[in-house]
């Protein structure tokens, strides 16, 4: 394996990420082990690598998984058609952006899970109730990052446009869209980690659906391994939703 | 004025401005008209309202008395006889080379085989062969700024219209890419309007340099310049293109002085108002 290889493959990096993770975890397996870390708050990092096994074999883990998934994916299109729709129309009306911007970004900070009653009201407790709570709660940095991408685009490339004689509707598409999509990206991303923390937050409050009631049954139980690795699903729940906006935003804005 | 067979043709266009100090006029009753094929660049300082002239012929700015015609027709907004290459880095990052050249044909609804096959030709002239399927950060600066001239030129414009389109480059590069311009507006009989502040630069690429006064930008003169065509890079080393540079530099040296004094009488009010 020569230097070269390694430099063009990008390994170094990764093996150093996932070297960096092991550490962590000896030395907490360390501390837990020698006292300094109490047993009974965190659980040795061991412990809960021979957990995995069991919640997938008793407690359904994997389908739990998918439900997560699913709910968080169901979230993640509504914000994106919504969101998106949101930010386009404040760009485009501005009476109603200075309006209501505020708001928009007052709403951001806003505890919205702790409205779980209210949305157990209209939907009742069923997967509507997660995914709603998950959306409504992500809504605001996704209009807000799709409102900074167009307002953000260089006015040359508007000029260009104009040069061509674009019609407003050529110019949306064909540059102010495109030249958005980084910075609507990353509202994207944003707006997916709220929704996620706020989907698996209301499973558990409500002890119904994925991975936030099954964290919820174990913590109850008192299963502190058994919790942490449920919580290791919930980070593979983001990572996996990550990666894919990742894709799509190459895929959809090569180039960068 | 104005000769019957010119294609452009500006008229006594005045633009002034609202400014927090009150009304600027940034070009003041200035009047050319630029026959086909021919290559006339606006020289002044900074400040002399070149870029509002610019906006103005580009039809991306209104608001000003005056005219400007294209074959005897009037210019009201964005005219599709004037292709416009921007000072600033212009290019579509999202876009390969040659879907940025495509870009205007693209928008004109040709096929993409035709517009391909067409847009790879522009990417030729340019100089840009093999670097099709690049994307802008892939290029350096002078390159993009040819996949701009390109694009433009893709759109196959009767006037072409620059607003220093070398001005963030080095001075070796900026001369090399005179000669593509150059070439480029010998092979196609390219009318160009040249908005510049760089001296050799207009006096190696034009036939006539309109030079502007500082605020109000007026016409000061306008200079023949009688080099022999066709030109390289190699005319700066020539006594002509030396005596053209100082004589011109002679008109512009007063203008740039007035606009230096300017500059440190507005930078010594702003530090009062502080005090």
């Amino acid at each position: 394996m020569s230097a070269q290889w390694l430099r063009r493959n990008d390994v170094i990096p990764v093996l150093f990420g996932i070297a960096c993770l092991l550490a962590f975890f000896v030395l907490i397996e360390i501390l837990v082990a020698s006292g300094k870390i109490n047993p009974f708050i965190v659980p040795k990092p061991s412990e809960i690598v021979t957990s995995f096994g069991r919640i997938i074999a008793d407690e359904n883990v994997l389908s739990r998984f998918f439900v997560t998934c699913g709910e968080a994916l169901a979230a993640s299109l509504m914000l994106a058609v919504t969101g998106i729709g949101l930010g386009v129309l404040l760009h485009r009306l501005r009476l109603l952006r200075l309006a209501t911007e505020t708001w928009v970004a007052a709403m951001a900070s806003a505890p919205l899970v702790l409205m779980y009653p209210l949305f157990l009201v209209l939907f009742g407790r069923s997967v509507w109730t997660v995914i709603m709570i998950g959306f409504v709660a992500a809504l605001p940095p996704v209009v807000l990052k799709t409102l900074e991408g167009l307002s953000g685009t260089r006015a040359v490339l508007i000029n260009v446009g104009r040069s061509f004689n674009l019609t407003p509707s050529q110019l949306y598409w064909k540059i102010l869209f495109p030249s958005a999509l980084p910075t609507i990206f990353v509202g994207v991303r944003l707006g997916m980690i709220f929704a996620l923390i706020n989907i698996v937050g209301v499973e558990f409050l409500i002890n119904f659906g994925g991975l936030g009631q099954l964290v919820n049954e174990l913590s109850e139980r008192y299963d502190l391994p058994g919790t942490f690795a449920a919580i290791c699903f919930v980070i593979l729940v983001s990572v996996v939703f990550f990666m894919a906006t990742e894709r799509i935003e190459r895929w959809l804005r090569p180039g960068t | 004025m104005a000769s019957a067979d010119s294609i452009l043709v500006v008229e006594d266009i005045v633009k002034r401005f609202e400014t927090p100090d009150g009304v600027l006029t940034a070009v003041d009753h200035v009047s050319f008209d630029v026959a086909p094929g021919e290559f006339l660049a606006v020289i002044g300082p900074s400040g002399c309202g070149k870029s509002t002239l610019f906006n103005v012929i580009g039809g991306l700015l209104d608001g000003y008395d005056g005219r400007v015609s294209v074959a005897g027709e009037t210019v009201s907004g964005p005219h599709p006889s004037i292709g416009m290459i921007f000072q600033e880095e212009s290019t579509f990052p999202w876009r390969t080379v040659i879907d940025n050249v495509a870009f205007p044909l693209e928008i004109a609804g040709m096929g993409k085989s035709e517009r391909y096959d067409k847009a790879r030709h522009f990417v030729g002239l340019v100089g840009l062969d093999g670097f099709e399927r690049r994307y802008p950060s892939e290029l350096s600066g002078g390159m993009r700024q040819r996949v701009s001239m390109a694009r433009t030129l893709a759109s196959e414009p009767k006037i072409l219209l620059m607003d220093e389109p070398f001005a963030a480059l080095d001075e070796q590069t900026r001369l090399l890419l005179g000669d593509k311009v150059l070439q480029i507006q010998q092979d196609l009989k390219q009318t160009t309007l040249l908005i510049t502040h760089n001296l050799t630069e207009a006096v190696q690429l034009s036939d006539r340099i309109l030079v502007m006064t500082y605020r109000p930008g007026k016409t000061k003169r306008i200079v023949d310049i009688k080099l022999p065509r066709p030109r390289t890079s190699e005319i700066v080393g020539s006594d002509a293109f030396g005596h053209y540079v100082a004589q011109i530099w002679n008109d512009l040296r007063e203008e740039a002085s007035k606009g230096l004094k300017d500059d440190e009488q507005r930078v010594a009010r702003a530090g009062a108002v502080r005090k």
